[in-house]
């Protein structure tokens, strides 16, 4: 009689560490989706605010219309390359941190440029936007590795085998990204 | 970064265990020489228990908006301080919280700052005018990230907690001491003998001691704590060199919080009541800013040496 109470107890025990394991797994996944998306939200923000900043400095800058035209075009690219795939559009995003980059470099030469309150407080935004990319990507790959050692580790890894829990791929910065961008001066 | 985190996370619980195990010792210590009336004794305890739990769901459901009234805070929004607000939605985002703490802001010269709220959605941080004006973005970004690494470890809670249990120690060991003063508990008239005396001046020593010995440790928890919000801040900006510049100023600036006092200097991130010292003291809220400066740096160059050996990889998105 009591190893039959004993016996049920264990098996109700490991029902419950089997449930609490798996919605774990699944937690984590969804965790992994979401901040997926957030890495969109924040590359949309950056899309609405470029229009803005060209607007602000075209007048003051009327000698660089090269760039400003770069920058405008790149982030057309850009917004096309949304639906092309995510390969294509890393690639469009960093033609684009790229046209950014020059712009801000050759604005050092415009000493009535740094000193217009709008364009200061537009270039925090950027600023605040590049960063918040970043972060938004650096949380993506935390959740994946968080992700993936549950899809790993013992005991969850025969939980994760059982029900098709497949491991993530980090975010890693393209080729083109980890290298200094060519700041056109001119 | 992670190895430190991790240390400091099994040394706060391990100080809580001894918190707790002090607890355990006096109460069984105080039983045992109580047995004449322990249940006089416990309907007391009982008593004064409830009023401490009550006293202290005060001070957690209320205790950030007491701490903000008390330093002078005032609530920004993004038009108010655009750079501030960017920073702590920067730091939300690499935590993943779901929504940003309040952002206030203290008119002091001093730089400091402080992080308040029982948990993530019922947050706040506070920041002096001195602070905004003598750090730059990414020092601030490292405070930032400090104070919010307090709000996701849930340190305040956690505070509040070993707060209850050494102020039950306290209180035990008071009731225990001022019982024997009045005669209550102890009065046996069939003359115990020689193992009842020794077992009550045993429990006199542990009621004088472990408050004691219970605010020590609690101090020695802070310290801790303080030690895991740097970790944790390096482990969202990463980047050790913003918080350790941050701090350099922070000690060096000569201006004193003029909001300081005993009650909210344990929030601050640097001890607003003492001067820099070096070694810790047993009663310091906050390990000395040298060696958390040092900390930050060995971080900083231990990356810099990884870095040198690990090769790039080639382009892969995530389908």
């Amino acid at each position: 009689m009591i190893a039959v109470i004993v016996i049920i107890g264990i098996l109700v025990l490991l029902g419950i560490i089997f449930a609490v394991l798996y919605n774990r797994l699944v937690g984590r996944r969804n965790q992994v989706d979401n901040a997926w998306s957030q890495i969109d939200v924040q590359l949309k923000r950056r899309y609405d605010l470029i229009p803005n900043l060209v607007e602000a400095v075209k007048d003051y800058m009327q000698y660089e219309q090269e760039t400003l035209t770069k920058v405008t075009e790149a982030r057309a690219a850009a917004i096309n390359a949304g639906a092309a795939g995510p390969e294509a559009q890393a690639q469009a995003e960093n033609v684009l941190t790229g046209a950014l980059k020059s712009l801000f470099a050759v604005a050092e030469n415009y000493p009535d440029l740094k000193a217009n309150q709008n364009v200061l407080s537009l270039q925090e935004e950027l600023t605040a936007t590049e960063n918040k990319i970043a972060f938004a990507r650096q949380f993506y790959n935390d959740s994946v590795l968080t992700y993936n050692n549950a899809t790993q580790m013992f005991p969850t890894n025969i939980i994760a085998g059982m029900f098709n829990f497949t491991t993530r791929q980090f975010f890693d910065t393209p080729e083109s990204e980890t290298a200094v961008p060519k700041v056109d001066l001119r | 970064m992670y190895e430190q985190i991790r240390h400091n996370r099994r040394a706060s619980w391990l100080l809580m265990v001894v918190v707790v195990g002090l607890l355990a010792a006096l109460g069984y210590v105080i039983g045992l020489a109580w047995t004449g009336s322990s249940s006089g004794g416990l309907g007391l305890l009982g008593l004064f228990g409830v009023a401490a739990i009550v006293w202290s769901l005060v001070g957690y459901y209320a205790g950030d908006r007491m701490a903000l009234a008390v330093s002078g805070a005032r609530q920004i929004t993004h038009a108010d301080e655009p750079q501030l607000w960017n920073v702590v939605e920067e730091m939300t985002i690499a935590a993943g919280l779901a929504q940003p703490p309040a952002v206030y802001v203290i008119e002091d010269p001093a730089p400091n700052a402080f992080a308040t709220g029982r948990d993530p959605a019922h947050s706040s941080i506070a920041v002096t005018r001195g602070l905004l004006e003598k750090l730059n973005r990414d020092e601030l970004q490292g405070v930032i990230a400090h104070e919010m690494s307090h709000v996701r470890n849930y340190d305040i809670r956690f505070a509040t907690l070993i707060g209850i249990l050494v102020g039950l120690i306290a209180l035990i060991a008071d009731v225990f001491l001022r019982s024997r003063w009045f005669g209550f508990g102890g009065r046996r008239d069939d003359g115990g003998g020689g193992a009842g005396v020794i077992v009550m001046v045993l429990a006199i020593a542990f009621a004088i001691l472990a408050p004691l010995a219970a605010s020590i440790v609690q101090f020695a928890i802070s310290r801790r704590r303080e030690l895991l919000a740097d970790g944790t801040a390096v482990e969202l900006t990463r980047n050790p060199l913003g918080l350790a510049g941050a701090l350099q100023k922070i000690a060096a600036d000569p201006n004193k919080l003029r909001a300081g006092n005993r009650a909210t200097a344990h929030l601050y991130i640097a001890n607003p009541l003492r001067k820099v010292k070096d070694a810790a003291g047993l009663f310091d809220t906050h390990p000395p800013i040298q060696q958390r400066i040092g900390l930050l740096l060995a971080m900083a160059h231990g990356e810099a040496a990884a870095a040198a050996v690990t090769p790039g990889d080639a382009a892969q998105i995530p389908a």
